[in-house]
């Protein structure tokens, strides 16, 4: 569909991209003020950037974020590729009905409820069988619940419209049906599986409510740490802190932006080749 | 002759060890997802239903067995169904659940009627300027949700960038007073859910046949009537699938109607929130837990199943 627009439909896509942008420019701007006063503009400078460096809750509190992350994206890409397969690749078995439930469930679950009722299995648990202490692990452990929900439907959609011909003259040529899965078809579902990894990544990184129900008092997440200071109202570290997100979430945004383009733009010419 | 005969055998003999290891070794990719998810997604329902019937207990953790074994080795079982009474008779939770559904209900709409020019105007741009506008209705969504929030405190703030802006232009006199109102909510939940209300749209509005509107213009359709008469019924799916994604996560919002709503914006997260770590009564927030998805979450769910299904058939 390619057409002129009218003026009304720019102007309202202008409209709505400021609205999306601004906030976060105001932000990026506060975080140079030199004044603590949200409403004085006390000149450049770049203060709560080395405040921020030093401050030693907000920095542990990432690196915990990072390491859950990490470790939940992880294991829920594992978890969801497997469910994946076994949902595309085998039509009937006991308790398909049972996985296709529990990997769309999440999606439709407020995040609140999944918080809740995953913390009363995580105490019960530690009464019935004393595992696990709530903290980084009861965190990571749900957070590769949910985030699998995402994975699978991503590698899912992904598998579907992959060529299955491939894999089975892969097999007639001698591999066996692993061999020829991961020669063959892991190679071309590779980009879902990426892209899955770092959804889970971000949304792992980024629950506050599931993390603070099921996390213990030691293990506060970053997000739960500037939950609690912007609760309290302004907090000029937590906008050097929110430029920086921005900044690094833009780059890397930007770069597989140009390598997905720069991708599509040589399969685009290597297809022209071979149709000449 | 021989030699060929040879290879078939072993192939198959392969064949056949491929089929046994095919027919176990399924259960290897399927068990591990499935374990995991019924343990840590399913069960916890099941612990949250039994939980609903116990009472609240100054204890750790905080609520009273729902069944014990006595010491003559009899199994004693005590339902309590004051919890879901307690629902009932306290009005407060049904006003919450009430105004959650309008407040989704609402910025649903307002996404909708916001989005759906976004996403008809991407659409309509040049292929290269679509990549671009692509990346940047994603690029929010990448970053921190809770800090969007807190930006977007920065814009609306009795002393934020708008009302600085508007005093100096001399629009007013007085700052507006936006944090702390059901306005601010609105505002909130449309700047968080945007992408995800423009997304589905452009997708479903990229694909659509031109010729079609043309046929209807040709035919003496006005451009507006062609919208109505063709564009529109011909986007309903991503009309659909973006109205899902923004109101289900609006439904249960904790963190907007927390930082930028007023004490009169209750919503069901933040009566869940509260009554659990405020109050430390998680019998209650189990008994809310269970209505909640029992009211609408199972719906939306029954919903989403059957309009996948009927996509499939």
């Amino acid at each position: 569909m390619e057409s002129r627009s009218s003026p009304f439909l720019i102007s309202v896509l202008c409209l709505g991209i400021a609205f999306l942008y601004l906030p976060m420019a105001v932000l990026v701007g506060y975080s140079f003020n030199a004044s603590a006063m949200a409403s004085v503009w006390g000149g450049f400078s770049t203060h709560w950037y080395t405040e921020l460096l030093q401050n030693r809750q907000i920095l542990g509190a990432a690196r915990l974020s990072l390491e859950i992350a990490v470790l939940s994206s992880t294991g829920a890409l594992l978890l969801g590729t497997l469910a994946a397969v076994a949902l595309v690749r085998f039509a009937k078995f006991r308790g398909r009905l049972l996985l296709t439930g529990m990997v769309n469930a999440p999606l439709v679950m407020p995040e609140i409820i999944t918080g809740i009722t995953q913390l009363l299995l995580f105490v019960s648990m530690l009464q019935l069988i004393g595992w696990p202490t709530r903290g980084i692990t009861t965190v990571v452990l749900a957070h590769i619940a949910f985030c699998t929900a995402y994975v699978t439907v991503t590698v899912q959609s992904r598998l579907q419209t992959a060529d299955r011909s491939l894999e089975e003259a892969a097999m007639d040529l001698g591999a066996t049906s692993f061999q020829a899965f991961v020669d063959v078809t892991l190679p071309i579902i590779a980009p879902a599986l990426l892209s899955s990894w770092l959804l889970s990544f971000t949304l792992s990184l980024d629950d506050l409510v599931i993390s603070s129900f099921v996390s213990g008092p030691r293990a506060s997440t970053l997000p739960m740490v500037i939950y609690s200071k912007v609760k309290l109202g302004v907090s000029p570290d937590v906008n050097a802190l929110a430029s920086l997100i921005i900044a690094l979430v833009g780059t890397c945004v930007l770069v597989a932006g140009y390598v997905v383009r720069r991708g599509e733009r040589q399969r685009l010419a290597e297809a022209q080749s071979a149709a000449g | 002759m021989a030699a060929t005969g040879a290879t078939d055998v072993t192939h198959r003999q392969r064949r056949s060890l491929r089929g046994l290891v095919e027919r176990h070794g399924r259960w290897l990719i399927i068990l591990p997802p499935l374990l995991f998810l019924f343990v840590f997604f399913l069960i916890p329902f099941c612990f949250a239903l039994k939980i609903s019937f116990a009472e609240a207990a100054l204890r750790i953790p905080p609520f009273s067995d729902v069944y014990s074994v006595t010491p003559d080795h009899k199994l004693h079982l005590v339902l309590s169904l004051a919890n879901y009474k307690y629902l009932l008779t306290d009005e407060v939770y049904a006003v919450s659940y009430l105004y959650s559904i309008k407040t989704a209900f609402f910025s649903t709409l307002l996404c909708l009627l916001i989005g759906y020019p976004m996403a008809y105007a991407m659409a309509r741009a040049s292929k290269a300027t679509q990549s671009i506008l692509m990346l940047v209705i994603i690029l929010p969504f990448w970053t921190s949700f809770l800090l969007r929030v807190y930006a977007l405190e920065g814009v609306i703030r009795d002393n934020g960038l708008l009302n600085d802006a508007l005093l100096w232009l001399g629009v007013i006199h007085e700052p507006l007073k936006i944090m702390r109102t059901t306005f601010a909510v609105y505002l909130g939940i449309v700047y968080s859910y945007l992408p995800f209300m423009v997304l589905p749209l452009y997708a479903t509005l990229e694909k659509l046949d031109l010729t079609l509107l043309e046929a209807a213009s040709d035919l003496g359709s006005r451009p507006w009537r062609a919208f109505l008469d063709v564009t529109l019924p011909l986007s309903m799916p991503g009309v659909i699938a973006g109205s899902m994604l923004v109101f289900i996560p609006a439904i249960g919002e904790y963190v907007i109607p927390a930082l930028l709503g007023g004490p009169d914006n209750l919503m069901i997260g933040r009566v869940l929130w509260d009554e659990f770590f405020a109050n430390h009564d998680w019998p209650v927030a189990a008994a809310v837990s269970i209505a909640f998805l029992v009211l609408l979450v199972g719906p939306i769910a029954l919903h989403q199943h059957y309009r996948v299904g009927q996509h499939e058939h």
